[in-house]
């Protein structure tokens, strides 16, 4: 005689929208506490003075050719597309000006977190996640050491550290880059194109979407860190949570730029964003 | 004498899997106690649970009498100073040459001086016969070389408790044997405490002054040697009988 077996009803349609919006809730919660917890750590004794300097070097000093390129790149780019407006209302010699307003305003900070987001968001989601799954991470807790102090705080730290002075890095090297575009085109004079970039800004066009990036630098190491420390799975989950840090910090940092933008602007009626 | 470790009613779960279920046993300080079992039985996660790598969900653990039960790492951090932990993979940092492996928890926890930490790390690569190894990097380093550094990186601190995990897992029997022969005279020379765990029986043998096996989650035997061989537990006999090495 059969046996008769009771399964369980099938999930809802409610049940299962509930079910998939969870995770990611879920997993957003666990990053924001893991922010909160950087926060902290990277204000608790021991500092980690030589860890955080090598991050520091790795993550500032390393990136630098790659910003430096990018700036010349971008600059000369929009010196050209500037030119190209411009030149209808007879304004070429307000190009200078309006390069430097867009670099240093914008296009530098933006830049400059998306080029870090992905060489080193991808960078530390890669080496913290093979920490995790070889171990290393629990070695390091065995020899009595706190792995998050030591690990994400100091990566946290030295992302902040370093966003600023690379922004401003990619501003200069995009004015540089802006200017070789328009020597070769006009034949602009080197002094005239920085007196003309220069001397329109003021610092509260410069100091505040320059520390921004100390917010991106922020953003870049949580989110890659979380996703490394956490990474599980063997060299797959090492691959996912590389990928996962550079698209998940790029899209944060461009989110919150939004809100920094606007924030800016409020503070700085003037200067500003 | 005292226990070293101890082990009241602990249970731990992965999601809904129970890996380990009202477990209780302790080891006596200086004694040299062998985890048996099948895979996947749970005796890495209790090697992890003594060095509060993991959580237990219930039950309580003491170290040297500490009740380490649900403390943080900065808690943990003066009871994990007295202990070394061997991990599988020996779980050296990739960045680090072998010696600067070894260094490392002299350099975060002594205030020695750069020199005599090289010359103590130098002495201990020594004991474990890869003093001429102390700038090479991990990744040239072969399966048995790997096990052999993290183990001197184990012993730097020369700690009164050590967690072994798969001492001859993947390597040959001379290897195995020369790391067994490396335990037994840091357990009889330095009386440090030993938890090993091992599918492999002759080294078991070798090695243990009290066996423990799990099975599904229990810890169904405890004795010496002669005792498992004898246990009312078919699978605990079996297991003993086989002379496989790994």
């Amino acid at each position: 005689m059969p046996i008769a077996t009771t399964q369980p009803p099938p999930p809802s349609v409610l049940q299962s929208f509930m079910e998939s919006i969870a995770a990611p809730i879920e997993w957003f919660g666990g990053l924001c506490l893991f922010a909160a917890q950087a926060i902290r750590e990277c204000f608790q004794r021991p500092f980690e003075w030589t860890e955080i300097l090598r991050q520091t070097y790795q993550i500032g000093w390393q990136s630098a050719p790659l910003i430096v390129l990018s700036g010349l790149a971008v600059g000369s780019v929009l010196s050209m597309h500037t030119r190209a407006t411009l030149e209808r209302f007879g304004a070429e010699s307000m190009i200078p000006t309006a390069l430097a307003f867009a670099l240093v305003k914008e296009t530098g900070p933006l830049v400059t977190g998306l080029l870090i987001s992905g060489r080193v968001g991808a960078g530390i989601g890669a080496e913290l996640g093979g920490m995790r799954v070889t171990e290393q991470i629990d070695a390091l807790e065995s020899l009595a050491v706190n792995s998050f102090h030591y690990l994400v705080a100091t990566r946290v730290l030295a992302c902040v550290v370093a966003l600023p002075l690379l922004t401003v890095l990619m501003n200069f090297s995009g004015l540089l880059g802006g200017f070789f575009a328009e020597a070769t085109i006009s034949g602009m004079s080197f002094p005239y194109y920085f007196h003309a970039a220069f001397g329109s800004l003021a610092f509260s066009d410069f100091i505040p979407p320059t520390a921004k990036t100390m917010v991106f630098g922020f953003l870049i190491g949580t989110t890659s860190a979380y996703l490394g420390y956490n990474a599980s799975g063997g060299a797959e989950g090492v691959g996912r949570a590389s990928t996962q840090s550079v698209v998940l910090s790029s899209i944060f940092l461009i989110v919150v730029n939004v809100v920094l933008v606007k924030f800016i602007a409020f503070l700085f009626p003037v200067g500003g964003a | 004498m005292s226990d070293a470790i101890t082990f009241n009613g602990v249970s731990k779960s992965f999601g809904p899997r129970e890996v380990l279920k009202d477990i209780s046993f302790a080891v006596p300080t200086g004694g040299a106690y062998v985890l048996l079992g099948r895979s996947g039985s749970g005796k890495s996660v209790t090697l992890k649970l003594i060095c509060g790598l993991l959580k237990a969900d219930a039950g309580a653990i003491l170290v040297n009498g500490d009740d380490i039960t649900g403390r943080d790492s900065n808690a943990l951090a003066p009871i994990r100073k007295h202990i070394g932990f061997l991990f599988q993979s020996a779980a050296l940092f990739d960045s680090l040459s072998v010696g600067e492996n070894v260094a490392f928890p002299l350099r975060r926890h002594t205030n020695k001086p750069d020199g005599e930490i090289r010359d103590q790390a130098t002495a201990i690569l020594e004991k474990v016969g890869l003093a001429k190894e102390f700038q090479t990097m991990p990744g040239a380093l072969s399966g048995g070389m790997r096990k052999r550094a993290g183990l001197a990186r184990a012993l730097a601190m020369e700690p009164a408790i050590l967690l072994i995990d798969e001492p001859s897992a993947g390597l040959d029997p001379i290897t195995s044997n020369e790391i067994d022969q490396l335990l037994i005279d840091l357990h009889t020379n330095q009386h440090a405490t030993l938890v090993v765990v091992t599918h492999n029986i002759p080294s078991a043998r070798r090695l243990a002054t009290r066996l423990g096996f799990l099975d599904d989650g229990h810890l169904i035997a405890e004795g010496t040697p002669e005792e498992l061989a004898h246990s009312e537990h078919d699978i605990v006999r079996e297991f003993m009988k086989s002379q496989q090495a790994g």
